[in-house]
């Protein structure tokens, strides 16, 4: 931590963070495939081999739910592996380890035992990527019970909630939306101050209508704010950043003062986090609403390959599409 | 053709199946001290089984997964290990827990199907069991690659059956195990039966061993239901481990000598006459007359420990079923470190219902 302020792009405030807290708390290891000499194949990890050595970053044999297993027995000894998945895609070999271990040993101990984890894995569409790597499957994580699933959306984000992930005492699934991971820099203060987990972030303030979002889509969602702004239309822009435990009251707050709500997000829409959202403002505040809850979401489908993914994924004109709809049902 | 790779899987036994040296003994062997230790586990494991499995029958336990014939591998290992060892059990090492300090009642609160079983401070930082198949493996070494990150010289031991072999969580936990020379060691208890399917066509290796020694590991097969072979190999394995030379896979063949669990029914699918000729091989009888052909054990001291083991267990046993149920609350309070804000109205909603009359609605 040297409190410099650097101008990094989102792959590069998360190396910040790493090396910020490898510095600070020496029970930080650093496993996975490619992630030591080669510094992870997006480079989340450049230089930290160089830096804390081969017992502080540890390049694995390729198995994902192996390092998975070894994460989980190494938390449990008071160490906190930070564990790189190369892809979500390659994430599901790990799903017995994430659902039957690694979110219930705390529970299953009554305390004596805790697995002060994380597994990064960057995911999400739009780099062109090959068959199973740009999924959005965040949903299925967010159903387990005991595991955090966090989402960054900028540079900022990515450093305070990775710290935040990283000091967590409990299983922390750290979603790295790899089509803005070098999209744009933005000064991060390597302050080493954590963000608070289980909390939405309010990204701009407005009265007419809530857009609800996370990750990578938060671009395009702000860039519907931003034209929305041209026609006298003020959106309340909110960034999820924690897909479970979910805060409900920040999203409720919103639509009960807006009447009108949009969620966006590039996975499938059914069973989706999205409809969670709407169902918990169905539940919670219909009376507020002045019109139904859209979703602006990916398809039911298979990513497709990436000569069609800009197909798939949702859009600027979507947003504004359903934001059109919605303020004008009656 | 040059040959690359040639490997050997040795067997231990030192005694036969009715107890009668066939080798020549180690020298702690000549001393009964540790022997009799053994000993009265494996028969104090033996009555609990006998009462946990009466307990499931009339209704005041949970499904079970017995212990018998794997008494002597539990003895000799919570033996040998030390306390500051971690210990990875899987689904049938209650006799080991124990040893290493669980109460017989954390055994019964923990198959009467209450956490607090595994919270016993008495486990130290040994794992609850695993009921998934072979993940546990993957736990220990984990464990190890701390103790190696941290330069101590500590072991983790992990236990499984022969189906677990057949599991790529096993098979990459010997990988890495070898990969990365962790202080592991592998303890296979071969009994023969993965629920109905028999080792015979689980694996087509000649040996379940041969699979450590793909990984590059140390790898042996021992007699199952032999103490003394079980101390020698698992002895080894530890002290090799802890002088920082890596992993060691052990295969005991033993014999399930119950049903899969109390759920299960071993007669739809197994012959009474095997386990009628493994019941000539068990561990238990063939200690005794090791013990009793030394003059080192007999039928008086057979019965005081008979009759001190059963009240032991009786009084663990009044203890279990006099127990409060855990409250309600208690789901919600050990998933995370603290509550999270969005699961605070479910708990005080799962308050109310459980209280009488109460409504998940209210």
């Amino acid at each position: 931590m040297s409190n410099e302020t650097h101008n990094v792009t989102m792959v590069e405030a998360i190396n910040l963070a790493l090396m910020s807290e490898m510095q600070k708390d020496e029970s930080v290891i650093i496993l996975g495939e490619d992630v030591g000499t080669n510094g992870g194949v997006f480079r989340a990890t450049v230089d930290l081999r160089e830096t804390f050595g081969i017992k502080r970053v540890l390049d694995t044999p390729l198995a994902e739910n192996m390092i998975a297993g070894l994460s989980i027995g190494m938390a449990t000894q008071g160490l906190r592996p930070v564990a790189e998945i190369q892809f979500m895609g390659f994430i599901f070999p790990t799903m017995e380890q994430l659902i039957c271990h690694a979110a219930r040993i705390r529970n299953r101990t009554r305390g004596r035992l805790s697995c002060p984890l994380v597994i990064r894995a960057p995911f999400g569409g739009g780099i062109h990527a090959p068959e199973h790597h740009s999924e959005s499957t965040e949903a299925l994580l967010s159903h387990i019970p005991g595991i955090r699933v966090v989402i960054p959306s900028s540079p900022a984000r990515a450093y305070g909630l990775l710290l935040a992930a990283i000091r967590n005492p409990d299983p922390v699934v750290f979603l790295e939306p790899k089509r803005i991971y070098r999209l744009s820099a933005q000064p991060v203060e390597d302050n080493g101050q954590a963000l608070p987990l289980d909390t939405c972030f309010t990204l701009r303030e407005g009265k007419d209508i809530t857009l609800v979002s996370w990750g990578a889509m938060i671009k395009e969602t702000l860039e519907a704010a931003d034209a929305l702004k041209q026609q006298n239309i003020e959106c309340e822009v909110i960034d999820v950043a924690c897909m479970n435990p979910l805060d409900h009251d920040t999203i409720l707050s919103s639509v009960a003062k807006t009447g009108r709500c949009i969620v966006i997000h590039e996975a499938p829409k059914s069973c989706a986090v999205g409809a969670e959202i709407s169902a918990t403002i169905a539940e919670r505040a219909l009376l507020s609403l002045k019109a139904p809850v859209q979703r602006v979401t990916g398809y039911d489908t298979v990513m497709p390959y990436y000569k069609l993914e800009q197909q798939y994924m949702p859009n600027t004109a979507d947003i504004l599409a359903a934001v059109q709809t919605t303020l004008e049902f009656s | 053709m040059t040959q690359v790779y040639q490997g050997e899987i040795n067997f231990r036994r030192f005694l036969d199946e009715q107890g009668t040296p066939v080798a020549e003994l180690p020298i702690w062997a000549s001393q009964p001290e540790i022997l009799q230790s053994y000993y009265r586990n494996m028969v104090l494991a033996r009555q609990l089984d006998t009462k946990i499995i009466a307990l499931q029958r009339t209704g005041q336990m949970g499904t079970y997964p017995s212990m018998l014939g794997a008494e002597a591998i539990d003895a000799v290992s919570g033996g040998l290990m030390l306390p500051e060892d971690v210990l990875v059990p899987y689904y049938r090492n209650h006799l080991l827990q124990i040893i290493r300090g669980a109460e017989i009642l954390d055994v019964l609160n923990y198959w009467g199907g209450d956490e607090r079983g595994n919270a016993s401070s008495g486990y130290g930082e040994d794992f609850p069991n695993a009921v998934p198949i072979a993940t546990q493996s993957l736990h220990a070494t984990g464990v190890a690659t701390a103790f190696k990150i941290r330069g101590e010289k500590r072991v983790a031991v992990s236990f499984c059956g022969d189906g677990a072999t057949s599991k790529g969580d096993f098979l990459e936990a010997l990988n890495v195990a070898g990969a990365w020379q962790l202080p592991v060691v592998f303890f296979v208890n071969n009994n023969q039966w993965a629920i109905s399917v028999p080792r015979s066509i689980q694996c087509g290796a000649e040996t379940l061993a041969q699979k450590g020694l793909a990984a590059g590991i140390r790898s042996e097969q021992v007699d199952g239901n032999d103490v003394i072979a079980i101390h020698e190999a698992m002895a080894d394995a530890l002290k090799h481990a802890r002088d920082g030379k890596g992993a060691t896979m052990i295969e005991a063949i033993s014999y399930r000598l119950s049903d899969h669990t109390t759920a299960d029914d071993a007669t739809r699918y197994r012959h009474n006459d095997e386990l009628k000729a493994a019941w000539q091989k068990e561990p238990v009888k063939r200690l005794q007359n090791y013990l009793a052909a030394n003059g080192w054990w007999d039928e008086i001291q057979e019965q005081a420990w008979l009759n001190e083991v059963q009240q032991i267990i009786q009084a663990q046993v009044d203890t279990y079923l006099a127990m409060d149920t855990q409250p309600v609350e208690s789901m919600f309070d050990y998933l995370y470190a603290e509550v999270p804000k969005a699961l605070q109205e479910q708990r005080a909603s799962a308050s109310i219902k459980a209280m009488t009359g109460g409504s998940h609605h209210e």
